[in-house]
């Protein structure tokens, strides 16, 4: 089985603050990280290939420096890396990156894509859902389990707020993983030495067709107009000891005096 | 805080953070519920094993990760994951000692049969203790009777680490009592085979996160392919693994002692009385600062042994007994030091420090007690100085 794998490379968030004047975030001298969603991808992706045979690809988007997050997937397991890298990318949203990953993915060919459910300093969850889509290919999000899979179709559960849905899709197709999916390894011996030796492939805008106008800051629709930190939410309020009756009529005057009834 | 660094080259730097993941990811947070139970930590043992640390004692040409000699390889990764789990740490620690017979006094086919399946993760056991004899090890009374093409094994050894979890045993046994030490011989075991059972699992007061059974023998027969080495080289054969397994043990002290260190420094930096973190008082940081020096001390000899080891056909009996030695009484004062520094806090086991200090206690005592190591260093002393007399 041909399983790419989709990883990206982020700021250690816990050491990121916001200038408060610009409102952009700090990202100097912090430590770049493989997004801990990404890890659970590989594990998947490692453990696929494990039971059924085949390769796992780790693709990223992203500066040279990303490299790194291709060669830890390795150390973990993947069998290859490819850093999708041009100066045209630059500035890309989450259109515009989905484009590119699935055109290098079609590049590369595949039987499934699976990626984090999201990373965590954009926190979209956009990439992988927008990759299906220019692929035209079936997406099931928020994986918690990959039950069956064959070369012809999986049957997955996917997490919702309440519960879990088992959905049957054919393949290929690609799937978001959440954290529940397994529990990553950590590197081996063996493995960090390949890390060391592997060739990381590149692949530039032209060597994946795609046009450079339709990608990067040019090529995306979102214009991002401020960023900050949302209000925290302020905790609600809690009566205590009151009579059924009493905590029905309070109730609904304070709901009527703030004009929700 | 900053450790001076023995990871030599390349390669041991990336075993030697390898081990570190795991001894943090894994080992640590665990070291307190193995600690209760005593249970043998197959989950981590098997993560080991998949980290190919296993391979780094090894030869390249036996599935390893190690060219020739890797004394120095092992004591790295027995020290990385001692910090995180003393105990566990044994399960790979007490697996190169019972390796290293193979591996000293092993012919091609025997080294081609099992050690291969060592470096996948087969953990192995060394087995020379018995109920009466310890630090007189010529004493042992299992015997090794010739029967036809092969012998039978009787007898009953005590205190073997790994015992009834290991699949592979170096067991050592009398072929001719007769002969005392000289009549020793050294046979591999397999878990499984006919009259090879397993007594009691004991209950220890340290390093609970590995087990410690009896191994018995009843008639249980071996063909001679299972002998190492000549008959009579039995007793060689383990004094020459002493060299090489005594700086594990001097590592496994290294690990816990840096613990220690790392536990007592960072509790005595954030604990306040009278208005100020206790770490702010000169009588402590002196304590402290002894206990560092200490065990950066016993890094020292212990890795300039193992250095010594890889790189010297001649016997390093005289340095390793130094290491084993020094570094275990080291790690003894450092533990007991460390629950000074936590007070009350240290004597209690919701910290880690307590049991540091039983994990630690062993060292002074399994791979000869620290008695043996001061009577082989005295003995070398005397013998190379009458040696250069003469």
């Amino acid at each position: 089985m041909r399983i790419i794998v989709l990883a990206k490379q982020v700021p250690e968030t816990t050491e990121v603050t916001v200038d408060p004047e610009t409102g952009t975030l700090r990202r100097e001298g912090v430590p770049a990280i493989v997004n801990p969603f990404d890890t659970y991808a590989i594990e998947e992706g490692v453990r696929i290939k494990e039971r059924l045979g085949g390769e796992v690809t780790v693709v990223s988007m992203g500066p040279p420096q990303a490299e790194a997050v291709l060669r830890e997937a390795i150390s973990v397991g993947a069998d290859k890396g490819v850093l999708v890298t041009d100066r045209a990318f630059a500035g890309s949203d989450t259109w515009a990156t989905s484009c590119v990953l699935a055109a290098a993915c079609r590049t590369l060919g595949f039987d499934i894509i699976i990626a984090g459910k999201q990373a965590i300093d954009g926190d979209t969850a956009q990439v992988g859902p927008g990759v299906a889509m220019h692929l035209g290919i079936p997406q099931v999000t928020y994986v918690r389990r990959i039950d069956q899979i064959d070369g012809e179709h999986a049957v997955v559960e996917r997490l919702l707020e309440d519960g879990y849905e088992v959905v049957e899709t054919p393949i290929p197709a690609l799937f978001t993983v959440v954290k529940e999916v397994n529990e990553p390894r950590l590197p081996s011996l063996r493995g960090k030495m390949a890390a060391r030796k592997a060739e990381i492939r590149r692949l530039t805008a032209d060597d994946i067709g795609v046009d450079s106008k339709r990608v990067g800051l040019e090529g995306s629709p979102t214009r991002v107009m401020k960023v900050f930190s949302p209000p925290k939410r302020s905790g609600g309020e809690k009566w205590e000891g009151l009579e059924p009756s009493e905590a029905a009529q309070k109730l609904v005057c304070t709901l009527r005096d703030s004009q929700v009834i | 805080m900053e450790w001076l660094d023995y990871a030599g080259t390349e390669e041991q730097q990336m075993m030697r953070d390898v081990a570190r993941e795991l001894a943090r990811e894994r080992l640590a947070p665990a070291a307190e519920e193995y600690d209760r139970s005593e249970e043998f930590p197959w989950t981590i043992v098997k993560e080991i094993a998949a980290a190919d640390l296993f391979r780094v004692f090894i030869d390249e040409e036996f599935d390893g990760m190690a060219g020739g000699m890797s004394i120095h390889n092992m004591a790295l990764v027995t020290e990385e994951l001692s910090w995180g789990c003393g105990g566990i740490a044994l399960s790979f620690a007490a697996t190169a000692l019972g390796t290293l017979p193979i591996i000293i006094s092993g012919n091609d086919g025997q080294k081609k049969k099992y050690l291969p399946r060592i470096a996948g993760g087969t953990i192995a056991a060394f087995a020379l203790t018995e109920a009466n004899a310890g630090s007189d090890a010529a004493g042992i009374r299992t015997t090794a009777k010739k029967d036809g093409d092969g012998y039978i094994i009787n007898g009953t050894k005590q205190w073997i680490s790994n015992g009834g979890e290991a699949e592979i045993y170096t067991v050592f046994a009398m072929t001719d009592p007769s002969k005392g030490a000289r009549g020793a011989s050294c046979f591999i075991l397999e878990k499984g085979m006919e009259g090879f059972g397993f007594g009691k699992k004991e209950d220890k007061l340290g390093i609970r996160g590995s087990t410690t059974r009896e191994l018995v023998f009843q008639d249980v027969r071996v063909s001679e392919e299972n002998r190492l080495g000549r008959e009579g080289t039995g007793f060689m054969t383990a004094m020459k693994t002493f060299d090489m397994s005594r700086p594990g043990v001097a590592a496994q002290a290294c690990g816990i002692a840096k613990r220690a260190v790392d536990e007592a420094v960072s509790y005595a930096i954030t604990r306040e009385q009278f208005g100020k973190p206790v770490a702010a008082n000169q009588g402590l940081q002196f304590l402290m600062a002894d206990m560092a020096m200490k065990t950066e001390a016993a890094r020292a000899l212990v890795f300039a042994t193992a250095k010594y080891i890889d790189t010297h056909e001649k016997r390093s009996t005289k340095f390793s007994a130094m290491s084993k030695c020094f570094a275990s009484d080291v790690a003894m004062q450092v533990t007991v030091d460390a629950v000074q520094v936590l007070g009350g806090y240290g004597y209690m086991k919701e910290y880690p420090v307590e049991k540091l200090m039983r994990d630690a206690k062993i060292t002074q005592i399994y791979e000869g007690t620290n008695q043996i190591q001061r009577d082989e260093i005295g003995r070398a002393l005397v013998k190379e100085a009458s040696r250069e007399a003469r």
